[in-house]
């Protein structure tokens, strides 16, 4: 299925942000982001509590309403009045850090009713579909169960599951595994790392280093509203540029 | 020498219990029972089922139940729609939509029940001449219902509304969901989960409202539970006693007692659920 409503750009970046200002009242949250996202590569997002994280993560598919700048994604600028923001919506998907899944549907229900509501695919073929990503995050077999009835890890397995049921272009990822049990944050990371292997855009923010280490392209650190240094994250993990990334990371490392 | 604790408590429990018989000895000692049986428990109403004899009952049952159910049901059911459009109203980003329903609501919430009724009842037939609602002066009446119960129910619908997580609209938009396919698909299934219990009562409420319409004059098969039994008092087998109003007093609770018991039910569970 192709999605006419607008033009993407395929030689553009998958996320661009220019200049990006937000806040909250009178509190600046965002001072001016300038930051973007090639395909088929892994960012993740790292800094202190409070520092903007999220905020960034939800002006990529406006959940959150930015107050000046630009956010370009596949090169549609997605600010613009004139956008299809549910057609832009539909191809980012999105993880969140409690897995929102819709707890009075099942599993199967959860990750077709956007399938079919959405990009209208028949019944058919949204089970199809939502059989095989449950599949792929371990949860073949448990298409039947809901949501209360799964552990943490599960939950949240369903809910990269059905974001990707969605054939989303990029991924956002909000602290995917900070509301889980230390002994299910793996499953969760073996199945982002999946699909980082497999080419997927993903954007993530994460207090998990080690994946940052071994499966980002490019580690952000943000601080008080601005990124303050990024790069690889092999580098920028080992050698640190900035006085407040250093002061970051000898704390959680 | 004082006493022991255990010894007072007991001392002060068998104080309670004896109040309590001499109020109710009082009571039954003072009381005419056989003016009481003969005006409240009048056998030609309450009748007799071990010989077959069911006095009233089935007249108060097949008229007056039946009506009271019907009348609760349709000012129920409609008045459920309304309050789910005031809800969503009151939560709409236009100002004018929030404006007109929260004025609704604070209008019908301020007025007795009563009153509407009245005006409905007699308003209705004549600002919209040759316009009855279906039913006629009753329906007219119900309308009545409907108008307060949309009120109450519009409140109740929108701290429902509210009550499901942020997140769960947040899940549903980054699908690409539009904002109304959220609200149906999403948002207000969760919705009528939380306010099933306050929904129950407020149809609990509805089935005592119905009498009210007692003010308006009814056609003989249309009479509702209380309509029927006052008329009971002047002409029926039990004609000059109160004993059709017992009669109708057991038949509410019937109705009301089990849906008040599921409320609490309800609750206990959801309680759990959290
Ligand atoms: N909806 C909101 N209304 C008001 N203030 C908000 C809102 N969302 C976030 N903030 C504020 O914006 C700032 C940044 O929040 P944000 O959630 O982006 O931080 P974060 O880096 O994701 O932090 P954490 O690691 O705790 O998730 C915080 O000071 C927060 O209080
Ligand atoms: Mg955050």
């Amino acid at each position: 299925m192709t999605d006419t409503t607008f033009a993407t750009n395929p030689t553009a970046p998958a996320i661009e942000i220019r200049d990006l200002h937000k806040s909250f009242g009178s509190n600046e949250v965002l001072k001016g982001i300038d930051f973007h996202v090639d395909n088929s590569e892994v960012v993740c997002v790292i800094g202190p509590s409070g520092s903007g994280k999220s905020t960034l993560l939800r002006c990529v598919n406006r959940l959150e309403e930015p107050d000046s700048g630009q956010i370009l994604v596949e090169g549609v600028d997605i600010i613009d009045p004139e956008t299809d923001l549910d057609a832009v919506r539909s191809r980012i998907g999105m993880v969140f850090q409690q897995f929102n899944l819709f707890p009075h549907m099942s599993v199967l229900r959860n990750l077709t009713v956007a399938q079919e509501k959405v990009k209208k695919r028949s019944k058919k073929e949204a089970v199809e579909v939502a059989r095989a990503n449950l599949e792929k995050v371990g949860l073949g077999g448990r298409e039947d169960a809901y949501p209360a009835h799964l552990s943490g890890g599960q939950q949240q397995r369903v809910a990269i599951a059905r974001a990707l049921s969605m054939d989303p272009d990029m991924m956002l990822f909000d602290e995917p595994t900070s509301a889980l049990d230390p002994e299910l944050v793996g499953d969760v990371l073996e199945v982002m790392k999946t699909l980082a292997s497999e080419g997927m855009t993903m954007m993530v923010v994460t207090h998990e280093m080690g994946f940052a280490r071994e499966v980002g392209d490019k580690l952000v650190f943000m601080d008080g509203g601005v990124i303050l240094e990024e790069g690889d994250p092999r580098e920028v993990l080992a050698a640190p540029q900035h006085e407040r990334t250093q002061a970051f990371l000898s704390k959680v490392l | 020498m004082p006493l022991k604790r255990s010894t007072r408590r007991t001392l002060g429990r068998a104080a309670l219990y004896a109040v309590l018989l001499g109020v109710v000895l009082l009571l039954v000692l003072t009381a005419d029972w056989a003016t009481i049986r003969a005006n409240f428990f009048a056998p030609a109403g309450i009748g007799n089922p071990f010989v077959g004899d069911w006095g009233t009952w089935p007249d108060l049952i097949t008229v007056g139940v039946k009506n009271t159910l019907i009348y609760t049901a349709v000012a129920f059911a409609v008045g459920l729609a309304l309050g789910v459009v005031l809800a969503l109203m009151r939560l709409s980003p236009v100002a004018a939509y929030r404006w007109l329903a929260t004025a609704y609501i604070e209008f019908f919430r301020g007025l007795p029940v009563l009153l509407v009724v009245l005006v409905m009842a007699f308003g209705i037939p004549i600002a919209f001449q040759g316009w009855t609602p279906p039913g006629g002066t009753v329906g007219a009446g119900v309308v009545g219902l409907i108008l307060v119960a949309g009120a109450y129910m519009a409140e109740t619908i929108r701290a429902g509304i509210q009550a499901v997580p942020k997140g769960q609209t947040e899940a549903a938009r980054s699908l690409g969901m539009s904002a109304g396919r959220t609200t149906v698909t999403v948002v207000l299934p969760q919705a009528f989960r939380i306010v099933i219990p306050p929904l129950t009562n407020e149809f609990v409420l509805l089935i005592k409202d119905t009498a009210l319409l007692f003010v308006i004059g009814f056609a003989a098969d249309q009479r509702e539970l209380t309509t029927i039994a006052r008329d009971f008092m002047a002409s029926s087998d039990t004609a000059g006693t109160s004993t059709s109003l017992i009669q109708a007093s057991v038949l509410y609770l019937l109705i009301t007692l089990p849906l008040t018991r599921l409320v609490s039910w309800l609750e206990r569970k959801q309680q759990k659920a959290r």
